[in-house]
Parts: structure tokens; C-alpha cells; sequence
């Protein structure tokens, strides 16, 4: 049975995956292995974890305003989440998905954070629609 | 938040892809921070201006946009002066990939000046609004000159100076300038001429991000933009204000009273001032105004510098003063353009370098590795040639 959570949209387009779920907020500049998509920062909840292909959900951004970029090389590489979903978007994650075509959703009505990860979760960046599956 | 007619066929792609994703950019800022609209911008100062920062991955950004910039806007400093880079030991790998990031920026349409202070260069008027970057450019065009801009991201500085506008938000509404914090100085009107810098140094670590007030300091246009620099540089300060001096403090709507007082003391400013060696001197954090050039070829007028002497300037102010810069370089002082003592590699050879900064005193031990030592311009210079 699926259903729907309402958020509001931040970066347009659509993405489908196994969602990836971290508690913890997320630093693109030296956290994320911009070749691999792993997730590299010590000690950090995902860490040796791969992003790719997976809907993202994590609580904001935090770090350097360069992990814009990392955003824009993990899409170029092939290696970029097929969604990001943040319970509050700010400018180094808003900025990183725009630029690099990642359907982004803040504020979702009910948290992603405490699901499980692997669940199959569609991100509509435009209607700010999450339906998971 | 509301876009007129033509925000709307840019956010729809009727003027081209870049132009859209620009827009795209806007809009999700003007969500994240609550913005009713978009507000027209007279100029842009974009950060992200050296390779060290942007890598590979942003300059192949920046090469695949294609639309070019609405309003004047300039670049931050970058790590090398543009030509005659060789002469203060910038490797050729280095000054290539930069070259192409300039190369990158020229084709949107920037002019190509690289500097932290672009308002002696644009005309930039009270209650103009802004997006620019660098931390005490912003701090200088909100404080002293009475502008208004947010502190902006490399990306988001970029999108508004190609749509001419930036989402109307924080230090852009008059309701979120007033300040949070009053600093009294211990000595007042009778402090140091030359004490701004370590005044801004203190300061900047006891607020944090609070508007700081300052009612009973009487500084130059020089030593705000030392005091200012200094503040966003331990602090993360956009914006100050000085009772009488700063333009907003004069206005009948303007709220003088915060409730919470901080004291520096005299003997916290004298605790900063060493003796220490150094092997080498650093002026321009931020670049030099033409009177701060006039003061440094008079201090060294008929001598000789015995260590190097670097001063940091805009390649437009050192343009427009020639005869300053002739009588500086006959010491064997070097006037260098575009770039800074903080992001260039120039400085990392050295062991200890002595500055008139509070700004560079705050950064140079972690951004070039070497230990730093803070005097007045007087004392640089004297160093410098003894």
C-alpha cells in the first residue's frame, strides 16, 4: 500500500529509489566522494555508504558552500541520489540540486527520517509530492 | 513569492536555459528564507573566483552556462595577480587552471577586477541593494555606505547578477538592521587611531552573528572598513553601526538602544601588539583606498625595505594612482593587484608574516600557515625597512 506525503518543492523533476535515510546532516565538500558517490566524512552516520541512485533524506546541509559543486560532479559522474528530501532546506543543498538537476522536497508534513531504509519512495520536486511505496 | 510577467517566462525557459536555472536558484532561496519578492540589484561581487576553491567541477559549471550578466559585477580576489604572476612564485599549473576560471567569468559578461573592495570602483549609493560576496565587502556596503546585501554564496551572487534581482530577504528589509548588541570601547573617541583592526578582532568573537553598535568611536572611512573587515572575519558581522557616523544611525527611525553592553578594554587591544621576528610584511585586508596608497608611498618615500613588502590593492585603484605606486615600488615594495594575502599560495613560505589587518591577523595562521603578528601601518613600515 502506498502513500502520500505533502512537502514543498525546491528543485524541480522527478526521482525514484531505495530511500537512504541519515539523522545526521550531510557536507558535501569532504564528506562525499564526489567520483563514488561514498560517503567519506569520518565518523559520520553514513560513512562507506553509497548515495547513488537513492532518495536522500537527511535534516539539512551543513560545511562549505563549495559542496554545491560536489553536487553538480556527483551528477556528472553518475553518481548522484535520485532525490534529496531535507526537513528544512538551506542554501548549499538548494543551490547543489538546482544545479545539478536532483528533484529536491523540504518540509515534508510527516519526517522521513525515522523510515526504514530501503523502502521505495518517489519525489515529485515540482509538486513537492512524496509518495512512498 | 510573487515574480512579475518576465520572472515568469525566465522561471518557464522563454529566455534560455541558463537564464531558467538562475531564476530556479532565486526562487528556492526566496523559499528557504521567507521572501515576498524579488528586489532589483545595482551590482554583483561574485565569490568563487579561484580555482583553490571551485575545482574542476565548478569551473566545467561555469563553461557550460551560457547568458550573460544583467548588472556591473566583479570577482573576488583570486590566488595570483593576472599578469607577472611568475614574480612572486606562483607555479605555472596554478596561474593555467586559474587563467581558466578568469577565462570562464569573462564570458558571462564580468568585468574582470578581482577584489574585496569593488565600491572604489562601481558607485555604490545609500540604500542600494546588492548581492555581493566577499565577507567585508558586504560589511563595508551595508555599514558605511548605507547598501543593502545579504553575505551571498558563489552561486547565488552568480544567478542574481544574470537576473538583475535577489530574493528580498534579511539584511535587505529595514527591520532586520537595527542593531542587537552596543560595544563600548574603553577608551572612546580617545582610542588609537590605529587600533581599529584589533578593536574588530575582539568584537567580531563576542557577537557572533548580532548587529553591533558602537556609540563613542569617531573613525575614518579607513579604519571603518578595517574595524568592519576585521568583525566578519572572527565573527560572521554583516553589519555594524556607529552612532553619528554610519548613515543609518542618523535616521529618526533607527533604534539606538540594545539592552545588552559588551566593554573592550584597553588592555585587551595592547595584549594583541607583539615584537616578535618576522620575514616578511603585508599590507591591503582589504585592498588599499587611493588615500591608504598616498599614506604608504609617503611613509616609505626615499627608503629601502630590508624583508618583502607586499601591499594588496585593486587593479583599478592601481591604475588610477600611478605616481603612489612608482614612489612605493622605488623602496623595493611590491604593489600587488587582484589577488590578497589571505588567498594567495605568495604568503605560505613564510614563517612569520606582521600585518595591519584584524581580518588577515584572524586568518593568516590557519589559511597560509605561517604565524602572524599585528601592528599599525607605521609599524609595518618601519619593520619593513629596519
Amino acid at each position: 500500500m502506498s502513500f502520500t506525503i505533502k512537502g514543498r518543492g525546491i528543485s524541480k523533476g522527478e526521482g525514484k529509489g531505495a530511500l537512504l535515510v541519515s539523522p545526521e546532516p550531510i557536507s558535501f565538500l569532504s564528506g562525499v566522494d564526489p567520483e563514488t558517490g561514498i560517503v567519506i566524512e569520518k565518523g559520520h552516520f553514513l560513512e562507506g555508504k553509497s548515495i547513488a541512485g537513492k532518495v536522500l533524506a537527511f535534516p539539512y546541509g551543513k560545511g562549505s558552500t563549495v559542496g554545491s559543486y560536489v553536487m553538480y560532479a556527483l551528477k556528472r559522474n553518475n553518481k548522484a541520489p535520485a532525490a534529496i528530501i531535507n526537513e528544512e532546506a538551506e542554501t548549499i543543498i538548494a543551490t547543489g540540486a538546482i544545479i545539478a538537476d536532483i528533484p529536491m522536497v523540504d518540509k515534508p508534513q510527516k519526517s522521513l527520517l525515522d523510515m526504514a531504509d530501503g523502502t521505495s519512495v518517489s519525489v515529485d520536486g515540482n509538486t513537492g509530492e512524496i509518495i512512498v511505496e | 513569492m510573487y515574480l512579475d510577467k518576465e520572472d515568469e517566462l525566465i522561471l518557464a525557459g522563454e529566455y534560455g536555459e541558463t537564464r531558467q536555472k538562475m531564476m530556479e536558484i532565486l526562487v528556492a532561496l526566496g523559499k528557504v528564507f521567507g521572501a515576498e519578492d524579488l528586489v532589483p540589484i545595482s551590482s554583483a561581487q561574485i565569490s568563487g573566483a579561484s580555482y583553490k576553491t571551485i575545482g574542476k567541477w565548478g569551473l566545467e559549471w561555469l563553461n557550460n552556462l551560457d547568458a550573460h550578466v544583467a548588472v556591473p559585477s566583479v570577482l573576488n580576489p583570486i590566488g595570483m595577480p593576472r599578469e607577472n604572476w611568475e614574480e612572486i612564485g606562483i607555479s605555472k599549473e596554478f596561474a593555467d587552471n586559474q587563467k581558466e576560471v578568469i577565462n570562464a567569468y569573462r564570458r558571462l559578461g564580468i568585468k574582470l577586477e578581482c577584489t574585496c573592495t569593488p565600491y572604489y570602483l562601481n558607485i555604490t549609493n545609500y540604500g542600494d541593494h546588492l548581492a555581493w560576496s566577499e565577507s567585508s565587502a558586504v560589511s563595508y556596503a551595508n555599514s558605511v555606505l548605507g547598501a543593502r546585501t545579504n553575505r551571498e554564496g558563489g552561486p547565488s551572487a552568480l544567478a542574481a547578477a544574470m537576473i538583475g534581482k535577489t530574493p528580498n530577504y534579511g539584511l535587505h528589509l529595514f527591520k532586520n538592521r537595527m542593531p542587537g548588541i552596543s560595544i563600548e570601547v574603553e577608551k572612546g573617541e580617545g582610542v588609537h587611531a590605529n587600533h581599529y583592526g584589533a578593536i574588530g578582532y575582539l568584537t567580531g568573537k563576542l557577537v557572533g552573528n548580532k548587529i553591533p553598535l558602537f556609540k563613542d568611536i569617531r573613525p575614518s572611512r579607513d579604519q571603518l572598513k578595517a574595524l568592519g573587515a576585521a568583525m566578519a572575519a572572527s565573527g560572521a558581522v554583516a553589519l555594524y553601526h556607529v552612532k553619528g557616523i554610519t548613515p543609518e544611525t542618523k535616521l529618526p527611525t533607527f533604534s539606538q538602544d540594545p539592552s545588552e553592553v559588551i566593554t573592550i578594554e584597553q588592555s585587551e587591544i595592547d595584549a594583541l601588539f607583539s615584537d616578535i621576528d618576522v620575514d616578511a610584511v603585508a599590507v591591503g585586508c582589504p585592498h588599499c583606498s587611493p588615500d591608504e596608497l598616498a599614506k604608504l608611498a609617503m611613509l616609505l618615500d626615499g627608503e629601502k625595505v630590508k624583508r618583502p613588502f607586499y601591499i594588496f590593492v585593486a587593479k583599478g585603484v592601481k591604475d588610477a594612482n600611478l605616481q603612489y605606486v612608482s614612489k612605493i615600488e622605488k623602496s623595493g615594495a611590491r604593489v600587488i593587484e587582484d589577488t590578497c594575502i589571505v588567498v594567495s599560495p605568495a604568503m605560505d613560505k613564510f614563517e612569520t608574516v606582521m600585518v595591519d589587518s584584524g581580518k588577515a591577523y584572524s586568518y593568516v595562521p590557519n589559511m597560509c600557515g605561517c604565524n602572524v603578528r599585528i601592528g599599525t601601518t607605521e609599524e609595518c613600515v618601519r619593520v619593513a625597512i629596519s
